[in-house]
């Protein structure tokens, strides 16, 4: 594992506009992914994973709005770039796949053509060669019979052969950088850990670090190497996957390992957990945004959140009284 | 896709054969005995029964159908009372009229409206956004005979720009030899400028005052259906891959955004045949609107079952249109089971 990061994200904040106020969907949020490391994100629906991811791509909503950080790229600041520089960095140089890859492919489009698009536009082959390696990425991606499936509409294919073009989509032009955001749901289970295999594979053999954005404690534990826990747009904890499952330090983090008793089980089913989210148009709300639902809440719990170094390197809580 | 296009065809038929019966029904429930009407106001009893034998109105129903197909089959429809003529001849030289009108006015409001609202969906709060907003609102709050009649109020009466709103050509041209009916086709096809010129003049005021009134639907539709698929996931995949923003509106957004205007295009296409009647009168077009209108208006059965007839299969025919359009843009259609 290098020590130069590829991506490193650094006390961001996005806020959202909408109509019945201000949405504070990420506050302070740092994380780091190193060449050839695979690191998660995990956290309840809607604690602010794809907008964390969407930002870094820089295809935020247009009521979305950075307000504070930074995210570095190989040496680039991505929220200050031109558009123009970051179009070129967009699928050459760091990639996304997403969930519900059926909707996420061009309907009216075959994905041979869809790969090529993405293979002319950066510039690495001819309009001639486009459709043929087009089908060489179908084949890396195991699809069979590729010069036929080429030719079909994503309507023709099932869901996880649609989630294999789109990987074949962003790894046409082998980026450093892949983020995959809850790229298994909707599948079955053989498709997810098959899909999951595919990513792991291939991001090894291409050196390319990867961003893994799920639901599911157990298969982050499965691929990757450090783990990142966001609730409600804050990191509670982070840390290597050995170490938080072994020492959890959050009582967030400890809440979903307990209710993962299995490394299957998906946090959907997440029962154990009393309360909600808190809402994040709330003019004010409390420094930890976990407070309301914690039992070990204390009164200097309404203080501003710290960020508490963990014993292992790498590592961070966010919280007043950790385990 | 030929499968497809030829089971469309095929699928036509029935809505053929309605039509028929529905054109034949229709004049034998019009009020009124046509046999008495024909006979004339001071017939005897003897000579009314007279004409409703020679007009076939004796025999039964299905008699009268199977008559009435073969006269169809012959390419007869009749001969209208006012004018003397075989209603085929009137219908073959007014429908052109009409739909020359019809589609000039349409390409020019497509023209326009697609983008117009392509422009305003991908620059949202823009100028061009409140213009099209404009427009569309502007639009059906003026019917297309008023904005005629603006038209001709200002561009001709008052600034002389237009010629006179007579017909389809200025009495010192003649019509171009017949090949489409369309008289600037025609000409362009015989090679005559001058004639294709008039032509186009005499088109210019109609088809702006139909233009206008058919832009609203299709600027909103083209801008919402845009908005929508702009919204959608691919385009997010499509983004995220880093293609440029031309290639993202028209190869990936606009192509699938066409779908619903299409059909707001047909959908305006037919309604602007039935609703050009007034447009016509206020330029004397010897359109089939007017004809129809007259026929009414006199009680003339054969030129009104003409033209309900030729409406009817022009809708079909139509329908048809659009639906192998539907085939050509959208791979899906025909697979979703
Ligand atoms: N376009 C938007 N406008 C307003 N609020 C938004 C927008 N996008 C996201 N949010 C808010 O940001 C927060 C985080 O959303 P996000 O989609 O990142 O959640 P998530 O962790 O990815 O959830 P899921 O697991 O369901 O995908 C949510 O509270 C959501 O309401
Ligand atoms: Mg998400």
């Amino acid at each position: 594992m290098s020590a130069v990061p590829v991506l490193s994200v650094d006390s961001l904040s996005v806020e959202f506009r909408t109509r019945s106020g201000i949405v504070k969907a990420l506050e302070n949020v740092s994380f780091a992914v190193n060449k050839g490391e695979m690191v998660a994100i995990v956290g309840e629906s809607g604690s602010g994973k794809s907008v964390t991811a969407f930002t870094v791509m820089g295809i935020l909503d247009a009521a979305g709005r950075v307000t504070r950080g930074t995210a570095t790229f190989g040496g680039l600041d991505l929220l200050q770039a031109p558009e123009a520089a970051l179009r070129d960095i967009r699928g050459r140089e760091m990639s996304m796949i997403f969930q519900n890859p059926r909707v996420a492919l061009n309907p009216i489009r075959r994905v041979g053509d869809q790969i090529a698009d993405v293979l002319l536009q950066h510039g690495n082959v001819t309009r001639r060669e486009a459709p043929k390696r087009a089908i060489e990425m179908l084949q890396k991606v195991r699809i069979p019979d590729p010069e036929r499936r080429a030719r079909a509409y994503p309507f023709e294919l099932s869901g996880g052969m649609c989630q294999r073009i789109m990987i074949a989509i962003a790894l046409a032009c082998s980026p450093k950088m892949l983020i995959a955001d809850e790229p298994t749901t909707g599948l079955d289970v053989t498709t997810q850990a098959a899909i999951m295999d595919l990513i792991a594979e291939l991001g090894k053999d291409q050196g390319m670090a990867t961003l893994l954005i799920t639901h599911d404690l157990g298969m982050a534990a499965e691929y990757c190497d450090h783990i990142v826990v966001m609730h409600a747009g804050h990191i509670v904890e982070a840390a290597p996957t050995a170490e938080l499952f072994a020492h959890p330090r959050h009582p967030y983090t400890a809440k979903l390992i307990a209710a993962t008793p299995k490394p299957t089980v998906s946090l959907m089913d997440l029962a154990a957990i009393p309360g909600n989210l808190p809402d994040l148009r709330a003019a004010e709300i409390a420094p930890c945004r976990y407070s309301a639902r914690c039992e070990r809440k204390q009164t200097r719990c309404d203080q501003a959140l710290p960020q508490v170094l963990g014993d292992v390197k790498n590592s961070v809580v966010a919280c007043w009284n950790p385990l | 896709m030929l499968r497809l296009i030829g089971k469309r065809l095929v699928g036509a038929l029935p809505s053929v054969i309605g039509v028929l019966i529905v054109t034949f029904l229709l004049t034998r429930a019009l009020p009124g005995d046509p046999a008495a009407f024909f006979a004339g106001p001071a017939a005897t009893p003897q000579a009314i029964e007279e004409v409703r034998r020679a007009l076939g109105l004796d025999k039964t129903l299905p008699e009268q159908f199977v008559v009435y197909l073969k006269d169809l089959a012959r390419g007869d429809l009749g001969n209208s009372i006012a004018t003397g003529q075989p209603v085929l001849t009137e219908i073959r030289t007014r429908l052109p009229a009409s739909l020359e009108l019809t589609l000039y006015g349409l390409l020019v409001s497509v023209l326009i409206a697609v983008p117009l609202g392509v422009l305003a969906a991908t620059r949202p709060g823009s100028w061009i956004d409140h213009l099209c907003r404009v427009m569309t609102t502007a639009g059906v709050s003026l019917p297309a005979f008023f904005t005629g009649l603006l038209l001709v109020y200002v561009l001709y009466y008052r600034l002389g720009w237009a010629p006179a709103p007579l017909g389809r050509l200025d009495i010192f041209y003649s019509a171009p030899p017949h090949v489409t009916g369309l008289y600037t086709i025609d000409a362009l096809l015989a090679g005559d400028g001058a004639t294709f010129r008039a032509a186009c003049a005499q088109l210019l005021l109609p088809v702006t005052a139909l233009a206008i009134f058919t832009l609203a639907p299709l600027a909103r539709m083209t801008r919402a259906a845009m908005l929508e698929v702009l919204g959608s996931d691919f385009i997010r995949t499509a983004r995220a891959s880093g293609l440029p923003k031309g290639k993202i509106v028209y190869a990936y957004a606009f192509r699938n955004a066409m779908l619903p205007v299409v059909t707001t295009l047909g959908m305006v296409f037919s309604f602007l045949l039935g609703a050009n009647v007034l447009v016509e009168k206020v330029f004397s077009w010897p359109g089939i609107g007017t004809f129809a209108i007259e026929a009414l208006i006199s009680s003339d059965y054969a030129p009104i079952q003409g033209f309900v007839l030729t409406m009817a299969l022009l809708y079909v025919a139509l329908n048809l249109a659009i639906d192998i359009l539907y085939i050509v843009i959208d791979p899906r259609v025909g697979f979703e089971s």
